[in-house]
């Protein structure tokens, strides 16, 4: 009696989750109308960048749908380092993709396709009337900036000594997007985020820049990952990203070509 | 019944069956929480866990994450027994959406916690001017921090302490009123000595709670070391660069944890 209900009930949670997975296929082929889907992991900064590209890469490809996982470049890595399902992987520093590559879980080698620099946001009308990286260290100032485990923060710190200033940040924030929104809603002074962080926020932000910048330049890399399993697909999208076309694409967001 | 049986306490009584296959799913559920806490175990470089959880930053943040937990559990204690005793002894128009409101943060996403306090204490916030007038600045101090806590922890306090003193009702209270205590004594020496239990698992649970709360914390007090960086926020930076740093942590994080519950047991036991 009771092992038949057992078997009741095991038929009846396997079914569900068969039924569950079937919807799960089924919502996917109703969402892309398409019978492929490429995986692009890609840091964080290249949000808009991508998303505009992709949208040209399924223009381009009849029936293949791109879906995009943006975050924490060292995040990325260590998800795909997990055995995450992606086919390309887009760094926002070298060092990560080192990371990856230390592993040979990429098909070829990386190709950098973007890079950029450092700026200073500050709330719209810079009320703290900052002009330069120098005032960035004067006392009393909020200044919020990446910690330097991150991309943003290891670039901040090069920012320091290149330009002999120490900044005494009340806040060194996870990411360069927590940077900006401590900045964006007026509780920071300022803040170092990248170039292109500054042209995205729009209105929310204002930018100073600070010669020094053009020599700390984070470099972005692209890659087929090894596991892929639409690997020609997946070429396609790095070679769109590093054509004219998307390079176009790039330099509009302010990111600099490598 | 025998007049003996009718002392028995219930549970000494011969416990019923439960339905067999219950089991299935009961272990199904222990194995999906005890799994994820063995692979941390199991994960921790121990050749090196001394030093790593001995580091400058892990001492700052492990000392930071037990004075804020401290300081919100003891805000929690000072508002929240008051408010459960508002929500469970008066009856007013209103008082079942305030109740819901003020348990909100129970639900509500940590971030969007941290949001709405920036809203309400950041230096453009809806207090932020006055604040600013005499002179204090919360945000990305440690006061933001304990803030962040007390704000999450809370409810936890006040559904605790609000469900003791419902179970305990008001007889006692009644009879020491109407033998002529006042208010403040009937409090003093009836309602809080019958809802202790409630009051100290109500605290150990929003201890735990700060000691875990990161969310709000990140939004609105940001990221500083020794000021505003508590143990979660170093274990979810360290692992950018240091990812054996960070389970080391987490593992000082779980035994916490587990030593704050097991001093929780023995007041649940008196319920």
């Amino acid at each position: 009696m009771i092992s038949r209900r057992l078997v009741a009930l095991g038929t009846a949670l396997a079914l569900s989750s068969a039924a569950v997975a079937a919807c799960g296929d089924g919502s996917d082929d109703d969402a892309g109308g398409g019978d492929k889907t490429l995986t692009v992991f890609a840091a964080a900064s290249l949000t808009k960048t991508f998303t505009d590209i992709g949208k040209e890469f399924e223009s381009r490809h009849d029936g293949v749908k791109v879906d995009f996982s943006f975050g924490g470049s060292s995040d990325l890595v260590s998800q795909i380092q997990e055995g995450a399902p992606a086919d390309v992987f887009a760094s926002a520093d070298e060092a990560n993709m080192e990371k990856l590559t230390g592993d040979h879980l990429q098909a070829e080698d990386p190709v950098d396709f973007a890079t950029n620099t450092l700026e200073i946001a500050t709330p719209p009308g810079n009320p703290a009337g900052i002009t330069s990286f120098a005032d960035l260290g004067k006392s009393g100032l909020n200044v919020v900036v990446c910690a330097p485990e991150v991309p943003c923060g290891a670039a901040t710190v090069k920012a320091e000594q290149a330009t002999g200033v120490m900044i005494q940040p009340v806040s060194e924030e996870q990411s360069v997007t927590d940077v900006l929104a401590k900045v964006s809603s007026g509780e920071a002074d300022a803040g170092l985020v990248y170039v292109t962080d500054v042209a995205a926020a729009g209105d929310s932000v204002d930018g100073v820049t600070f010669p020094q910048s053009s020599d700390i330049v984070n470099t972005y890399p692209i890659v087929v990952l090894k596991d892929s399993k639409n690997s020609d697909l997946a070429q396609d999208f790095v070679d769109l990203v590093t054509s004219d076309a998307g390079q176009s694409v790039v330099e509009e967001a302010g990111f600099g070509s490598p | 019944m025998t007049p003996a049986d009718r002392g028995r306490p219930l549970t000494a009584a011969r416990p019923l069956d439960l339905p067999r296959w219950m089991y299935v799913p009961a272990s199904v559920g222990a194995a999906f929480v005890l799994l994820p806490l063995a692979a941390i175990l199991a994960k921790v470089d121990w050749t090196h866990f001394g030093s790593l959880i001995t580091s400058e930053d892990s001492q700052a943040a492990f000392w930071l994450s037990l004075k804020t937990s401290t300081a919100s559990t003891l805000l929690c204690l000072a508002f929240g027994v008051p408010m459960a005793l508002v929500l469970a002894r008066r009856d007013f128009p209103g008082l079942s959406v305030l109740r819901s409101l003020v348990l909100l943060p129970l639900v509500l996403p940590p971030v969007v916690g941290g949001l709405a306090l920036l809203y309400t204490f950041g230096r453009r916030g809806l207090l932020g001017g006055a604040l600013d007038v005499i002179g204090v600045q919360v945000a990305f101090s440690t006061i933001a921090v304990v803030m962040a806590q007390t704000f999450v922890a809370m409810p936890f306090l006040v559904v605790s302490v609000e469900g003791a003193l419902r179970t305990a009702g008001q007889r006692y209270e009644v009879v020491a009123a109407s033998l002529g205590a006042g208010p403040t004594t009937v409090f003093r020496r009836i309602t809080l000595p019958l809802v202790l239990p409630g009051l100290v698992s109500g605290a150990v649970l929003s201890f735990a709670r700060s000691l875990g709360e990161f969310g709000a914390t990140i939004t609105f007090a940001g990221s500083l070391r020794g000021r505003t960086r508590t143990l979660p926020l170093e274990i979810y930076l360290q692992r950018e660069t240091d990812p054996d740093a960070a389970v080391a942590l987490a593992l000082v994080l779980v035994v916490v944890a587990v030593l704050v519950i097991a001093f929780a047991r023995p007041g649940r036991g008196a319920l």
